[in-house]
C-alpha cells in the first residue's frame, strides 16, 4: 500500500500543476521533464550499473536528430519518436558491444563515450551544405534541423493533432513516471540484482557464473534508449536541433544532474534536475553578474554538504527525526 | 579414468619472461581432498587463477570432467562447475548477507529454488540473524563464512579453497575444517594452505608445488618423510649436490 502512495501524489500533482501554473512555466516543466527523463538514463546506467557514462548528451542529440530527419521525412511523430529510441538504443548497444565485450575498463569506458560525444559534435557542425540532407531534412551544421514537426496526436483516419502545451505536459509527464516505474521494476528485478552485483564486484559475479558482458549491454542500450526518448521529445518539443547538444557542457550537465540528485535512486535523478534547471533559471533572471560561477559554488557547496545527493540526504534526515534506522537492504539499493 | 574430474597436461603460465607454472601435470580424481602446499610463488594461486579463467595458460589443458576448459570465459568455467573461495574474503561489501547467498544460489538452483537454499545455508554457517545485515559490516571471520555460504549455495563440483583458514582463530579453524570434510562428501576439493595442522587435520592427499611444477604428492607423513620436500621449506641447499 505505502509504496503505492508516492505513485499516486506524482500523478495527482503532475495532473494538478497545469490548473496553477502559467503557460509559460508549463512550457518550461516539460523541458525539465525531458531533461529528467536524460538524467535518468545515466542513473540506470551509472547507479545501478557502476559505469560512469559521459555518451547520455551524445544518445540525446541522436535521438532528437533520428527524431527531426523520421519526422521531417514520413510526417508521422509516432514513427519520429520509435526511429529516435531505436537509434540511440543502436548507437549504445553498438558502442557497448565493443567496449564491454573488449573489457575496456571503467575509466576508459568514460573517456571513450565523451570522446564520441565531442567527435559527433564536430560531425554534425560541417553539415551546414545544402548536400548534407537525409531525403527533405537539411541537418545545417550548427545553424541546426529547423521545422521539426510538433508531437502530435495520430488517430488512423485522421489528420493528426498537434499537442498543444498543456497536453504536452500531461504526454511527457506521464511518459517520465511511466518509466520512472519500468526502471525500478527492472532495478528490483532478478536481472537488476545480478546488475548490482556486477557493480559491487564484477569478478567475483562471474565466477558465480553470470556473464557480465551482455547484462552490461542490455542495460546500456536501454540507458541509451531512454536517452533518445528524451531527445526526440525535446525535438519535437522545441521542432529544433543543433550540435551543441553534444557539447562538453552538456554531457557533464547530466553528470551533475544525477550528482546533486543522489545516484543510485532514480528519483534522485529527476529531484537533481529540477533543482539545477530552476536554479540555473533563477539564477538567470535574478540579474547576478556571474551566473554560471554562482551556479558552480552552489553546486560545489551542495555535493560537498550532501556527498551522496540530496534525495537520500532527505531520507536520512526523516529516518533519523523518525528515529528508524535505514535498513540493509535485502536486495540491491 | 572415468572418475578422474581433474586433469591438467603440461600447463605453463609465463608473465613475461616469467614462468609461474612450468609444464604442471596435476589429476584429480572425483570426491577427492586435495592440499596444495608450496612456498610463495611456487605458483599456487597462479593455477587456481588458471583454473577459474581468470588468467589463459600459455600452454597446456585442463579438462575437466572431460571437456577442455582452459580457454573458456571465468563464467562459463563456473557454470561448468568450478567454485572458489578467495584468500582475502570476496564477499558484495555493499549487499546484506543474504542477498550475497541469494546471488550465488541464484544461478545454480534458479529463482525460485534461491530463497529456500539461502535460509538452509544460513543456517549452517550461523548467520541467521546476521541476514540484513550488510556484508561489509562483518568480522573478518564471518565474511570467511558469508564466502564459504556462497560456495555451498552455489553447489559446485569441484571447489577450490584459497587459505580458508587465513586470518581464522583456532576454534574457527577447526569448525572451517569440519566444514571442509562436509562440502568433501557433496564436491572434489583442492584447498590451498599454509597451516600443516590445519592440513593434517583435513587428512587430504598432499601435492607440493615448487617453481611452477609439482615437486611431489603423497600422504601429509609421506610429505613430511620427503629430505627434498623439506629443504625448500626450510631453505637448506639441495643435499646431493655433484
Amino acid at each position: 500500500m505505502t509504496a503505492w502512495a508516492p505513485w499516486a501524489v506524482a500523478v495527482v500533482v503532475v495532473t494538478a500543476l497545469p490548473a496553477v501554473l502559467s503557460a509559460f512555466q508549463i512550457v518550461q516543466l516539460t523541458v525539465f521533464m525531458i531533461y529528467s527523463l536524460l538524467a535518468l538514463s545515466l542513473d540506470l546506467i551509472w547507479g545501478f550499473g557502476g559505469i560512469l557514462s559521459f555518451g547520455q548528451a551524445a544518445f540525446f542529440g541522436v535521438g532528437g536528430y533520428c527524431y527531426g530527419i523520421v519526422g521531417i521525412n514520413s510526417g508521422s511523430t509516432a514513427l519520429a519518436l520509435t526511429a529516435g529510441v531505436a537509434g540511440a538504443a543502436g548507437l549504445a548497444a553498438l558502442l557497448g558491444y565493443f567496449t564491454f565485450y573488449g573489457r575496456v575498463g571503467s575509466m576508459y569506458f568514460a573517456v571513450i563515450t565523451l570522446t564520441v560525444t565531442l567527435i559527433l559534435h564536430q560531425v554534425m557542425g560541417t553539415t551546414a551544405d545544402p548536400r548534407y540532407a537525409v531525403g527533405q531534412a537539411r541537418l545545417g551544421g550548427y545553424n541546426g534541423m529547423t521545422d521539426i514537426p510538433s508531437l502530435a496526436l495520430e488517430v488512423p483516419g485522421r489528420a493528426p493533432l498537434t499537442l498543444d502545451p498543456v497536453p504536452l505536459f500531461y504526454v511527457v509527464g506521464g511518459l517520465l513516471l511511466l518509466v520512472l516505474a519500468l526502471t525500478r521494476v527492472l532495478v528490483q528485478s532478478s536481472f537488476g540484482r545480478v546488475l548490482a552485483a556486477i557493480r559491487e564486484d564484477e569478478l567475483r559475479t562471474e565466477l558465480l557464473g553470470y556473464d557480465p558482458r551482455w547484462r552490461k549491454l542490455v542495460t546500456f542500450a536501454i540507458s541509451g534508449g531512454i536517452a533518445g526518448l528524451a531527445g526526440g521529445l525535446f525535438a519535437g518539443w522545441g521542432n529544433f536541433m543543433n550540435p551543441q547538444v553534444f557539447s562538453m557542457f552538456q554531457s557533464a550537465l547530466v553528470v551533475i544532474w544525477v550528482m546533486v540528485g543522489g545516484r543510485g535512486t532514480l528519483y534522485g535523478a529527476v529531484v537533481g534536475t529540477l533543482v539545477v534547471q530552476f536554479l540555473t533559471n533563477y539564477l538567470g533572471t535574478a540579474s547576478v553578474t556571474y551566473t554560471t560561477v554562482a551556479l558552480g559554488a552552489v553546486l560545489v557547496v551542495i555535493v560537498l554538504l550532501f556527498p551522496r545527493g540530496l534525495l537520500p540526504a532527505v531520507e536520512g534526515a526523516v529516518r533519523r527525526a523518525v528515529g528508524r534506522p535505514a535498513p540493509a537492504p535485502e536486495f540491491a539499493r | 579414468m572415468n572418475d578422474v574430474v581433474l586433469q591438467a597436461r603440461g600447463l605453463v603460465k609465463e608473465f613475461g619472461g616469467l614462468r609461474a607454472v612450468d609444464s604442471l601435470d596435476f589429476t584429480l580424481r572425483r570426491g577427492e581432498l586435495r592440499c596444495v602446499i608450496g612456498p610463495n610463488g611456487a605458483g599456487k594461486s597462479t593455477l587456481f587463477k588458471l583454473l577459474t579463467g581468470q588468467l589463459k595458460p600459455t600452454a597446456g589443458t585442463i579438462h575437466f570432467k572431460g571437456v577442455d576448459v582452459a580457454r573458456l570465459q571465468p563464467h562459463e568455467i563456473a557454470r561448468a562447475g568450478i567454485g572458489i573461495k578467495f584468500q582475502v574474503p570476496r564477499v558484495y561489501d555493499g549487499l546484506s548477507v543474504a542477498e550475497n547467498l541469494w546471488l550465488s544460489a541464484r544461478f545454480r538452483h534458479g529463482v525460485a529454488g534461491a530463497g529456500a537454499i539461502v535460509d538452509r545455508v544460513l543456517a549452517e554457517i550461523g548467520l541467521v540473524e546476521r541476514r540484513a545485515s550488510f556484508a561489509g559490516h562483518l568480522s573478518h571471520g564471518d565474511r570467511q563464512w558469508v564466502e564459504i555460504g556462497m560456495v555451498l549455495t552455489s553447489d559446485p563440483d569441484l571447489v577450490l579453497l584459497d587459505e580458508p583458514t587465513a586470518g581464522m582463530t583456532h576454534a574457527e579453524a577447526r569448525r572451517t575444517a569440519d566444514l571442509v570434510r562436509e562440502i568433501n562428501r557433496r564436491a572434489t576439493l583442492i584447498v590451498i594452505e599454509h597451516d600443516m595442522d590445519f592440513v593434517r587435520n583435513i587428512a587430504g592427499y598432499v601435492t607440493v608445488l615448487h617453481r611452477g611444477a609439482v615437486l611431489a604428492e603423497g600422504t601429509m607423513e609421506e610429505i613430511r618423510a620427503n629430505d627434498v620436500v623439506r629443504d625448500i621449506y626450510l631453505g637448506k641447499r639441495p643435499r646431493a649436490r655433484s
